[in-house]
C-alpha cells in the first residue's frame, strides 16, 4: 500500500474540510472496499477521512411509512436490529447476506451506496424502496442517484449521511451468488409500496450498474404471481458479461430469480 | 505517522506507526503476535480475524490507526495460562486443522459465531457463518464438527461465567 493519511471527522464540516485541504483525499467508511483496493495499489488517496464517528451518520429511526439509517450503520447493525426486521424483513435479511459476519462488522450502508458497485447488494434495496440519499449537501431519490457503474450523483467532498427506505406492503430478495467471489451473479429486490405500486429492482447483472424492469412492475399491478414476470425477458444488451456468465445466462437469470422473489413475497 | 493506543490481549501497548499499517502488521510486526495469520491480499479468506471490542474483524482490512482506543483480542489471548479455551481444545480433539495456517482466524471467529447464537448451532449454520473464513486442507468437516464440540462445552454453566 502507498503511503497514506489518516484522520478522524468529528462533524460534516470538519470531515469537508479535511477532505478539501488534502491533495487527494477520499472518506473512509468500514473501509471494506477502499482499504482492500488501497492494499492492492488500485486506490492511493493521500489522505483517508473517516466519517464513521460523525453523528447525523448515526442511528436507526422507524416511523409509520419509512425507515431511516445512519450511513455509518454497519451491516451486522441492519441484520440484527429488531425494528428494522419488523418493518421491512427483506432489509434486514439482505444486510445478512452481505460478505461475511466480519465484513458485516466493519462495512457501512454509506460505503456501499458511495461505491455503487455493480454487485452490491443494498442498491437493489433502495431501488425497490423508493429510497431517499441524504448527504451533505441535500437529497437524491434512488433513480437519479444511481448513475451508472461505479458512479453516483454525489461530489467529490458529498457525505451520504442517511437513507429513508419506503416501508412496504411486501417485499422479499432473491440473492443468486457468484459461488466463487460470493457477490450478486444477479439479485433482485422485489416489493410493493404502499401506494400499490410494484417495484422489481435488479442488481448484479446491469452493465450500468442496478436498474429497474419496468415491464415487470407493470405485469404485477394486475397479477402479483410469479407467472406474470417469468415470461418478460430483459435485453441482453443491457447485461454485464465476464467469465462468470455470459449477459444472455444474466438475462435468464433476471426472469427466473423475479419469479422467485414474487413467490417469496406472498 | 500516528500514536496508536490499543489494549492488546488485556495488555495496554501504544506505538508511534505510519498510518498505513494495518493492524494485522501492528500486531505481527509491533507486538510480534504473530499467531495471526495473512492468508491473502484480497480480504477474503479470514485468517487475519482477530476480535476488536469483541466483534470479529478482518485485521488485515483496517489500518491500526482507526482502531485507536479500541479492545483487541488475539489468539494469543483466548487460552488462560496453561488451559487452552473451549474452541481451541475442540479443535485439538476433533482434528480441526491440518497445517493450521487458517486455524487463528477459524478459532476466532468460531469464538464469534458461538457468542452470536445463544440458542445453539446446527451444522448449515456453522457452514453459513464460516463463509469468510478459507481453509485449503481440511475440507471443513472438522472444522465444522469442532465448532459445534465447542458451542456445546462453552454454553454449559461452568463456562457461562466467561
Ligand atoms: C470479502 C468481501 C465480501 C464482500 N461481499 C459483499 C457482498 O456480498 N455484497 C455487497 O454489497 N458488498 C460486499 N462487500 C463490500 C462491503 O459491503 C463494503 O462494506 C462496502 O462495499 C463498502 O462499505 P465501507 O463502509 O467499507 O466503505 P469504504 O470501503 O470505507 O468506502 C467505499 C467508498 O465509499 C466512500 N464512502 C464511504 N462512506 C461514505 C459516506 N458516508 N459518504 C460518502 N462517501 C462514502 C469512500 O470514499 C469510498 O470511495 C464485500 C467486501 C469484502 C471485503
Ligand atoms: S489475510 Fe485478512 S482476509 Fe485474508
Ligand atoms: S488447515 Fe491448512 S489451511 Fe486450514
Amino acid at each position: 500500500m502507498y503511503a497514506t493519511n489518516y484522520a478522524k471527522a468529528t462533524s460534516l464540516e470538519d470531515a469537508v474540510a479535511k477532505l478539501q485541504a488534502a491533495e487527494d483525499g477520499k472518506f473512509l467508511g468500514g473501509g471494506q472496499t477502499l482499504i482492500a483496493t488501497m492494499k492492492q495499489r488500485l486506490a492511493a488517496p493521500s489522505d483517508v477521512i473517516d466519517v464513521t464517528k460523525i453523528p447525523e451518520l448515526k442511528g436507526i429511526t422507524v416511523d409509520a411509512d419509512t425507515v431511516t439509517i445512519g450511513a455509518a450503520t454497519i451491516h451486522s447493525e441492519v441484520a440484527s436490529s429488531k425494528e428494522i426486521a419488523a418493518a421491512i424483513p427483506a432489509l434486514s435479511g439482505l444486510a445478512g447476506t452481505i460478505g461475511d459476519p466480519a465484513v458485516r462488522n466493519m462495512g457501512t450502508m454509506g460505503g456501499v451506496l458511495a461505491n455503487n458497485d455493480p454487485a452490491a447488494d443494498y442498491p437493489a434495496a433502495a431501488m425497490a424502496l423508493d429510497a431517499v440519499i441524504h448527504t451533505s449537501k441535500g437529497s437524491y431519490p434512488a433513480t437519479e442517484y444511481f448513475t451508472g457503474m461505479f458512479e453516483t450523483a454525489l461530489d467529490d467532498d458529498e457525505i451520504i449521511t442517511k437513507i429513508t427506505y419506503q416501508i412496504p406492503l411486501k417485499a422479499a430478495y432473491e440473492k443468486f451468488r457468484n459461488p466463487a467471489s460470493r457477490y450478486s451473479l444477479c439479485s433482485v429486490f422485489v416489493a410493493v409500496l404502499k401506494n400499490g405500486e410494484p417495484r422489481v429492482a435488479v442488481t448484479g447483472s446491469g452493465n450500468d450498474g442496478v436498474f429497474r424492469v419496468g415491464a415487470m412492475e407493470e405485469a404485477l399491478k394486475s397479477n402479483f404471481a410469479p407467472e406474470a414476470v417469468t415470461g418478460i425477458a430483459v435485453d441482453p444488451e443491457t447485461m454485464l458479461a465476464d467469465i462468470h456468465g455470459s449477459a444472455e445466462y444474466r438475462a435468464h437469470l433476471v426472469s427466473v430469480l423475479a419469479g422467485r422473489a414474487v413467490a417469496k413475497a406472498g | 505517522m500516528s500514536e496508536v493506543k490499543l489494549t492488546v490481549n488485556g495488555r495496554e501497548v501504544s506505538r508511534d506507526v505510519e498510518d498505513r499499517t494495518l493492524l494485522v502488521s501492528f500486531l505481527r510486526e509491533e507486538l510480534g503476535l504473530t499467531g495471526t495469520h495473512v492468508g491473502c491480499d484480497t480480504s477474503q479468506c479470514g485468517a487475519c480475524t482477530v476480535h476488536v471490542d469483541g466483534k470479529a474483524v478482518k485485521s488485515c482490512t483496517v489500518f491500526a490507526v482507526q482502531m485507536d482506543g479500541a479492545s483487541v483480542t488475539t489468539i494469543e489471548g483466548l487460552a488462560s495460562g496453561a488451559t487452552l479455551h473451549p474452541m481451541q481444545e475442540a479443535f485439538r480433539n476433533n482434528h480441526g486443522l491440518q497445517c493450521g495456517f487458517c486455524t487463528p482466524g477459524m478459532i476466532m471467529m468460531g469464538v464469534d459465531i458461538v457468542k452470536r447464537h445463544p440458542e445453539g448451532l446446527d451444522d448449515t449454520t456453522i457452514r453459513k457463518e464460516l463463509e469468510g473464513n478459507i481453509c485449503r486442507c481440511t475440507g471443513y468437516h472438522n472444522i465444522v464438527k469442532a465448532i459445534s464440540a465447542a458451542a456445546k462445552e462453552m454454553s454449559t454453566p461452568a463456562m457461562a461465567a466467561e
